[in-house]
């Protein structure tokens, strides 16, 4: 018997709404399916189960905002991953090794891959994450197939009237959240603490990306346009490479003990254009190729911005990652996340001169920074990762 | 695909990235990214729309020549009469 319960999915989380069920009472459930959506003071977020199981009882309705821990449905385990029983069940795709619960690969989301974007004016996608209706099924009337306000609000009334009345969908009742305020206040919970709890040291290196963007360049002549590679995925490969030197950056500060942690899953701060930000996660950047990593990080991105991020990547993050991008700033001192220990802060990328040498010339340079916590870490071991990130970056071709 | 065409797809495409922005109150000569705060990823979110719905290839080396709408529709009114119908 297992039980379900309100996640935290971050921090300084105390509360959620549940919005609606994905599953029903009966269904079989595996780990990674997500099973509900639960909307934060950040956001709106798919909630995956971690336990394998049949849905036994929904024991909170959608529109209910309950305390983190809230066990909001019970599961019945039947072992471990036997084969399911032929006639009755539900059809179950292959059962996952019992191993290790790997995060589910990111499924298709075809209303905003970059391959192929629907057009949704913005405050349709905006209704939609809200109402919970899927995107892709709606069908737009606006101009050019462009799905409209009228059209999401459309879909959330057919929806409305062919679910079942046991699984109430999200419109019904539906979350009142002021967006702005609350994600001010889930930023200010969570930095008030950091800056309360953490003693931050910081330090920064100047790093010549010349030869890294000539590489970079060179491999995206050949890509098309929607498979090139943009500078941040270099950034963050190699910070998961330099973290394989100084591990201990790589981990939370939890029950005051330093854990080091194996999987590098780097949060990257990601802005939202109606304000605020979020650092969701990637998963095992430390494993993926370039190309991958690229794909993630637009997977990531456009998912933060339609409201479809999944409870591990708001929970999972062992570091974080802050790229202030191309416009802008040279350098970012940023506050750290708790529990994590450290963060890492990129600034613009731009031409500066640079002595090398006895020479005095011109390269592209971007200024790292390392902010860190000093209960975990010293600065002789956080100036050791950022000498390693500068050293896998002149040497591109092995990232 | 005639100039007014051209520029119709290109504000539709930037309203999409940047739904509260007014792309329509964009000076020819401003810089696109920096008027509208578009991150580099948004940036090439919408070179790969703009490519796709003209189909003009643009590589990355000529992406400088994009970042304002003057440029922009230069570059690509320039690649749209070279391609032979």
């Amino acid at each position: 018997m297992g039980e379900f319960r309100m996640p935290s999915l971050g921090a300084d989380m105390e509360a959620g709404t549940l919005v609606g069920w994905m599953v029903k009472q009966g269904d079989r459930v595996r780990r990674g399916d997500i099973i509900a959506t639960v909307e934060t003071q950040k956001g709106l977020f798919e909630v995956e189960n971690y336990e394998e199981g049949v849905v036994q009882e929904l024991l909170v309705q959608p529109g209910t905002e309950v305390p983190v821990g809230t066990v909001l449905a019970t599961l019945t385990s039947e072992g471990i991953a036997p084969p399911a029983i032929p006639a009755v069940a539900q059809p179950v795709a292959a059962t996952e090794p019992a191993v290790k619960p790997a995060p589910a690969p990111p499924p298709p989301q075809p209303a905003l891959s970059p391959q192929k974007r629907l057009p949704v004016s913005p405050s349709a996608r905006k209704l939609a994450a809200e109402l919970g209706v899927e995107l892709g099924a709606i069908r737009g009337t606006g101009p050019h197939g462009a799905v409209q306000r009228a059209d999401v609000e459309r879909a959330a009334q057919e929806k409305k009237g062919a679910v079942p009345t046991q699984v109430p969908p999200a419109a019904e009742k539906p979350p009142v959240v002021d967006y702005h305020s609350g994600m001010r206040q889930a930023i200010a919970a969570a930095m008030s603490r950091s800056n309360r709890e953490i003693p931050h040291y910081y330090l920064e290196t100047a790093i010549d990306m010349t030869a890294a963007l000539r590489w970079l360049e060179g491999g995206n002549q050949r890509r098309s346009i929607k498979e090139r590679i943009l500078p941040a995925v270099l950034l963050l490969k190699a910070v998961a490479r330099a973290l394989a030197e100084v591990p201990e950056l790589n981990g939370l500060w939890i029950d005051n003990r330093h854990q080091v942690q194996e999987s590098v899953n780097i949060g990257f701060a990601i802005s939202l254009r109606q304000g605020g930000l979020i650092a969701p996660a990637i998963h095992n950047v430390d494993l993926l190729s370039l190309e991958e990593l690229m794909a993630a990080t637009c997977d990531l991105i456009a998912r933060t911005r339609s409201g479809h991020l999944r409870s591990s990547e708001m929970t999972d993050a062992t570091i974080t990652v802050t790229n202030l991008g191309d416009l802008g700033v040279n350098t970012v001192y940023g506050v750290i996340y708790p529990p994590q220990v450290a963060l890492v802060g990129f600034g613009r990328i731009s031409e500066r001169p640079w002595a090398e040498n006895g020479m005095l010339g011109v390269r592209r340079v971007v200024t790292a920074t390392l902010s860190a916590d000093h209960r975990a870490t010293d600065g002789h071991r956080g100036s050791l990762f950022l000498e390693a990130l500068n050293r896998h970056l002149q040497d591109p071709e092995k990232l | 695909m005639t100039d007014p065409q051209l520029k119709e797809t290109v504000l539709r495409v930037l309203r999409q990235i940047a739904p509260e922005a007014d792309p329509a109150a964009l000076l020819p000569e401003e810089n696109i990214r920096e008027a509208l705060d578009l991150d580099s990823y948004d940036f090439l979110q919408f070179l790969i729309a703009i490519s796709e719905e003209t189909g003009v290839e643009i590589p990355e080396a000529d992406y400088q020549k994009t970042f304002t709408l003057a440029g922009l529709f230069n570059y690509l009114s320039a690649a749209l009469s070279k391609k032979p119908f």
